[in-house]
């Protein structure tokens, strides 16, 4: 035979992995249309939205009339009438954001605002209906200004979320496609059973980590795809910066897969050591909010683990259209995570 | 055969293994030829999965020494596991793969190795060539099992407790494939608690109980040295001048040991016919009436019966 043996057992293992993956309906319900339903589904939720309107309730007795006609004027003042207790009642339940009266018998009478000033929404409104009422009382602005609305993609939360969905897919898929799958096969005792064949140990690893690099394209494909066609995130940079940035990626959380499967010989714990080391990274790295939103020294810590450099890698290429090596310090410690889980599973690897 | 130059298969001298404080084989030895079909018989947690799998370079002794086809693990490993078959206790194999996926995989491993559809045909499973592994009947796993070990053209075939939780008709499925290979001058090493798997399967047999091998022989020679070939077993109904021991029926002529077990006595004997009418006799004057009584043929249970005062099947 021409193909060398060895070529031969790894190009069999291969096709072997693959075909058990996408017979897998689960494999292929995680790995591909779970993130692209809930990238829809995140897209819609958080779509821009026009502006809520303020909810101001006017009193009911002398000069109602006049300053509901007022209010009627302002573009984001929903405005009505209601009696004291009903209006009372409405603010308390968060229905109004605000309740406007005048506050004696007079003409002379000022103006009164009741609100809740603990809720931005109620300072939203005691603006926008005070700047009507004025207006309508006859104030002139001395400054003239106008307004430019931005809301073109690359700065909407689909397109921040998109790649830390893709980052987040990729720690999963490494450690259910490699670390689960493991554990599993060594519970089955196929791993002893294919190490008393003449297969060599190292060609199994191959084949498992080709497996996870030939699926992560597919994968990032199919959700950078989707993203791109019918939710216009854009992608800045180039194919080949996304396509080595994942794929560094799959390799480093195939590694932490190996690790964290090299000893469990229980589907229980390797689960619960896979959801110990993705959950901190699920908050903490970026993937649905930025991580400038925790402490200064919380950042510090969280900039260090794999997803964290994955997902600041992938946003800064996709949507800031970065290239490879700008990218170079987040990418030497996503690489250094996984060449050190990789040297950590193969030196304590157990095969039954 | 090639490799072990003396017609050795296996030899193994003084093997011991421990887990911790727990010593699973403790000392044992035993030479298999070439081409035969060498049996470890004895009840679970005997120590016969470890012994196999330190033959199979899947465990390291703790003390011992092993020669697999004239040559030693931790040396040539490659070359020893490009001739062997393995057949594990209870291997689950890939469920969505199917039958010819799985023969083709294995074979793949093997630098020669038979044509997989030819294996599969030898071992009944080629009307499932297409099927998932998943869909199969636990006999037919079991085949495919045996299979893969085969797929390799192995000249040593290890199977590790190959029919047991399967039914009547796959194990016999599966003792064919094995009596196959046998024909073919090949050589086997079998794990069972079974005693009729041995005696079907094996030309020797070591019984092994509490990591020691305590027999060695051809089952022949195992029943033989009960000193008897016949098994007479007779109860006595109760009420009767208290309870019959063995001792009651010494020197009874043909008798050659009797021994109790859970309501009846066990008697050993070369000639049914000569031990019966006196038997009956020394019952009748000892004032016993006899319950139910019934005659066999001495088989390894009776052996290791004798051995250890315990069933194979004891747990």
């Amino acid at each position: 035979m021409s193909e060398s043996p060895r070529l031969r057992a790894f190009l069999a293992l291969c096709a072997a992995r693959a075909r058990e993956s996408y017979r897998e309906p689960e494999v292929i319900f995680w790995a591909f249309v779970f993130p692209v339903l809930l990238s829809a589904a995140l897209a819609v939720a958080f779509r821009n939205r026009a502006p809520e309107p303020s909810r101001a309730l006017v009193l009911e007795g002398r000069e109602a009339a006049r300053l509901l006609d007022s209010l009627k004027e302002a573009p984001l003042v929903r405005a009505e009438v209601a009696g004291e207790e009903a209006a009372a009642r409405a603010l308390r339940m968060g229905r109004a954001d605000i309740v406007v009266s005048i506050a004696g018998p007079g003409p002379e009478d000022p103006v009164e605002y009741r609100l809740d000033p603990s809720r931005p929404e109620a300072s939203i409104a005691r603006a926008r209906v005070d700047d009507a009422l004025q207006r309508a009382a006859g104030r002139r602005d001395p400054l003239s200004s106008r307004e430019t609305a931005l809301t073109e993609p690359g700065g909407r939360y689909v397109d921040f979320l998109v790649p830390g969905l893709i980052g987040m897919n990729l720690m999963s898929a490494g450690m259910w496609g490699v670390g689960y799958a493991l554990v599993d096969m060594r519970i089955k005792k196929l791993l002893k059973r294919l190490l008393a064949t003449p297969m060599r140990p190292a060609d199994f690893m191959l084949a498992m980590m080709t497996n996870r690099v030939l699926s992560t394209f597919v994968e990032v494909g199919a959700l950078l795809g989707f993203a791109h066609l019918a939710l216009s995130v854009p992608v800045r940079g180039s194919l080949f910066a996304v396509g080595g940035v994942a794929l560094l990626g799959a390799l480093s959380f195939a590694g932490i897969g190996l690790a964290v499967a090299c000893r469990a010989q229980k589907i229980e714990t390797v689960t619960g050591l896979m959801n110990l080391v993705m959950m901190p990274m699920f908050v903490g790295s970026g993937v649905f909010f930025s991580v400038e939103r925790f402490p200064a020294l919380a950042q510090t810590a969280l900039r260090l683990l794999p997803l964290t450099a994955l997902n600041d890698a992938l946003r800064a290429v996709t949507l800031e259209g970065a290239g490879l090596a700008a990218q170079g310090p987040r990418l030497l410690l996503l690489a250094a995570w996984g060449v050190v889980s990789f040297a950590f599973g193969l030196r304590f690897f157990r095969w039954s | 055969m090639s490799g072990a130059g003396d017609g050795i298969a296996v030899a193994v001298r003084d093997l011991r293994k421990s887990y911790g404080p727990v010593e699973a084989v403790r000392g044992i030895s035993f030479e298999i030829a070439a081409g035969e079909c060498f049996g470890l018989l004895g009840p679970n947690g005997a120590g016969k999965t470890t012994t196999v799998e330190v033959l199979e370079g899947l465990l390291a002794a703790t003390a011992g020494e092993v020669a697999v086809l004239g040559r030693r693990w931790g040396r040539d490993d490659h070359e020893i596991r490009e001739r062997l078959g393995v057949c594990l206790q209870q291997t689950v194999l890939p469920e969505k793969l199917e039958v010819g996926e799985t023969m083709a995989l294995f074979r793949a491993f093997y630098r020669d190795g038979r044509d997989p559809g030819e294996v599969v045909r030898e071992v009944g499973l080629q009307e499932k060539t297409r099927a998932r592994v998943g869909t199969l009947s636990g006999g037919q796993k079991q085949r495919l099992a045996v299979a893969c070990a085969l797929v390799g053209d192995p000249e040593l075939l290890f199977l590790d407790e190959p029919t047991t939780g399967l039914d009547p008709q796959s194990r016999r499925q599966v003792w064919e494939i094995v009596n196959g290979f046998k024909k073919r001058g090949r050589t086997v090493v079998l794990t069972t608690h079974y005693m009729d798997e041995a005696e079907k399967l094996c030309d020797r047999i070591a019984v092994v109980d509490q990591g020691r091998v305590i027999a060695e022989g051809t089952p022949r020679e195992l029943i033989r040295s009960l000193g008897g070939d016949h098994v007479i077993e007779i109860a006595v109904e109760e009420g009767g001048p208290g309870e019959l021991r063995p001792e009651d029926l010494a020197g009874l002529p043909s008798v050659r040991s009797v021994h109790a077990e859970a309501g009846h006595l066990v008697l050993t004997v070369t000639e049914p016919h000569v031990a019966i009418a006196p038997l009956l006799d020394r019952l009748a004057s000892l004032g016993f009436a006899l319950a139910s009584l019934a005659t066999r043929h001495a088989s390894l249970e009776d052996v290791f019966v004798s051995l250890t005062g315990r069933h194979l099947r004891d747990e």
